[in-house]
């Protein structure tokens, strides 16, 4: 379904993505590891165009799509939620999500029909299935971390995606937060059939959801495989933990 | 809108009507002035409060919507009302010829930027004697009968205001303006959402400019006058001064802003030339203490008494 080939991005002399390749089939959950710094975030930001790429190229449903701005890329249904938190900050949990649609509905060009009469089904389906319902008319300013970062998924549906791609879903959510910001994700691909593209810290939460995994390193692509092809891959272990006696997991 | 709010809209906006029955001429030539300095400072906010641009210079658009109609009225023989459409569509123009020009900048760049730009536009109007009058700007404009009375005039600007204000009430209702405050709060997360956000703020900037231009026509409709300063960079700033002191991120604060600076200017000055020392004065407080505004403020306490408290359930 998307397919990145030798991609690269120079920041001042600086390679933060070195001739990566990352490959996802279509209903897949596939999973970027790697350390710090690795090019993670810079990666998912060249495939949804918020960064253009140096070199290399992004098919996504063998259409080229590298390079086009982030609302072209949003057209194509490919939908993302962000690292850093990223809502609209004095607009409520409703607001947030009913934009996301209104956006997809092409409707952000109507003037005078008033907002709060519009989208309204479809805004509340996507709060129900992301379990944020009940918080619909809280200002974003006022939720938990845990909740900011779910809502960022919901806004990321609202836009009706097939391809959906998370950078760092769980991070900083406390454990009981985790476990259901999990299942809410397994639900997505089970349920909703979407293909996933998710970075995660957290090897629990990897090898526990994702079908395959890529490794980055220094920009590049390490290795791309199931899960137990990169647990034991030599070069991941001395890349990924330094040392080569241990196993992952 | 609740049955409250639209009692206390109705009962201000008849009070609004009566007052040229009671008010001496000079109070309603004053009324007059804030209602369409108010109206300028609602169309800046429009892209300031709402839209996250920051729009530096909007004197400009409100200068050129004014030497618009003027020139329109001194110059050709086309039917006067049509001047006052004509004004309000140059300056809307002006907005969006700006606006592509420095939209690419971000944040305070668009805004440093405007000031230059919006500075040109000041220095050709100051200098071209033959076309603008130079700095003596223009004088006596001829205005059609049934508006050149104080009374005509304040019963066109104020309902000219009130229609103008009501377009821009539902246009920050509509998915537009939910856009454009998304675009404020988070201009990548809009983009990533499917938002195309530059042709969004340009559209904010040229409406922005319009409403602008209208305030413009309705000074020359008020005061028959037009002048270079009026769209000199230190006018800017006091419309932008109007927001922040009435409240950027409501509706209704810049007018209340134009109505507290208008006052402070006209009553303060009577008793010393250094009226702008008190307003300093009083903009510091606001920073300090209310830092969004008056009305903000106002908002902020009412909104508070009436949240329910949430239960968390697990």
């Amino acid at each position: 379904m998307l397919e990145v080939t030798s991609i690269s991005k120079t920041f001042d002399g600086f390679k933060a993505v070195n001739n990566a390749n990352l490959a996802v089939e279509k209903g897949e959950i596939v999973a970027v590891i790697g350390p710090n710094g690795a090019g993670k975030t810079t990666l998912f930001n060249l495939i949804t165009g918020i960064l253009k790429p140096d070199s290399g190229r992004v098919l996504f449903k063998n259409e080229d799509i590298t390079g086009l701005p982030p609302h072209e890329v949003c057209r194509k249904r490919i939908s993302r939620s962000f690292q850093i938190v990223n809502v609209f900050q004095r607009l409520t949990v409703f607001e947030n999500v009913q934009i996301s649609v209104l956006s997809r509905e092409k409707k952000t060009w109507n003037l005078f029909t008033p907002s709060a009469s519009l989208a309204i089904k479809e805004t509340d389906e996507i709060l129900e299935s992301v379990g944020l319902l009940k918080k619909k008319n809280r200002t974003t300013a006022l939720l938990s971390h845990g909740d900011r970062k779910v809502l960022e998924i919901a806004m990321a549906l609202g836009g009706n995606p097939e391809f959906l791609i998370l950078d760092e879903p769980t991070a900083g959510m406390a454990a009981e937060e985790t476990s259901r910001c999990i299942d809410l994700i397994k639900k997505l691909s089970q349920t909703m059939g979407l293909t996933i593209l998710f970075c995660e810290h957290d090897m629990e939460i990897v090898f526990g959801i994702a079908n395959r995994i890529m490794v980055m390193v220094r920009g590049g692509t390490v290795i791309q495989g199931s899960c137990e092809e990169v647990r034991c891959n030599e070069a991941v272990q001395d890349a990924y933990l330094g040392a080569s006696d241990v196993c992952l997991m | 809108m609740s049955k409250k709010t639209l009692f206390w809209l109705g009962a201000g906006i008849i009070v609004l009507l009566l007052l040229p029955v009671f008010l001496p001429r000079f109070y309603v030539y004053l009324v007059s002035i804030i209602l369409l300095y108010g109206l300028l400072a609602t169309s800046l906010n429009l892209v300031l409060g709402y839209g996250g641009i920051f729009q530096f210079h909007h004197a400009v658009f409100y200068g050129v919507g004014a030497y618009g109609t003027t020139l329109m009225l001194t110059k050709t023989g086309l039917p006067p009302m049509l001047a006052f459409i004509v004004g309000p569509l140059v300056s809307a123009t002006f907005g969006l010829v700006l606006g592509i020009i420095c939209i690419r900048l971000s944040k305070l760049y668009f805004g440093m930027l405007q000031i230059s730009l919006g500075s040109l536009v000041w220095a050709i109007v100051y200098r071209w004697y033959s076309f603008t009058g130079g700095d003596d700007g223009i004088h006596g404009i001829p205005i059609p009968e049934m508006l050149s009375s104080p009374k005509g005039a304040y019963y066109f600007t104020l309902i000219i205001t009130l229609v103008c204000l009501f377009i821009m009430w539902k246009i920050i209702q509509s998915p537009f303006g939910s856009a454009l405050q998304g675009i404020r709060d988070n201009p990548v997360r809009s983009e990533m959402i499917g938002i195309n956000v530059r042709m969004h703020q340009l559209l904010a900037l040229a409406l922005a400019g319009f409403f602008a231009g209208v305030a413009g026509s309705l000074f020359v409709v008020v005061d028959n006058t037009v002048f270079p300063d009026m769209l000199f960079w230190t006018f800017s700033l006091e419309i932008l001064i109007m927001c922040l002191l009435g409240g950027w991120f409501t509706f209704l604060g810049p007018m209340l802003g134009a109505a507290v600076i208008v006052a402070l200017r006209t009553f303060v000055s009577t008793y010393t030339d250094y009226w702008a020392l008190v307003l300093g004065i009083i903009m510091m407080l606001v920073i300090f203490f209310l830092p969004n505004g008056i009305l903000g403020y106002v908002e902020e306490k009412f909104k508070r008494g009436f949240i329910e408290p949430e239960i968390e359930e697990q």
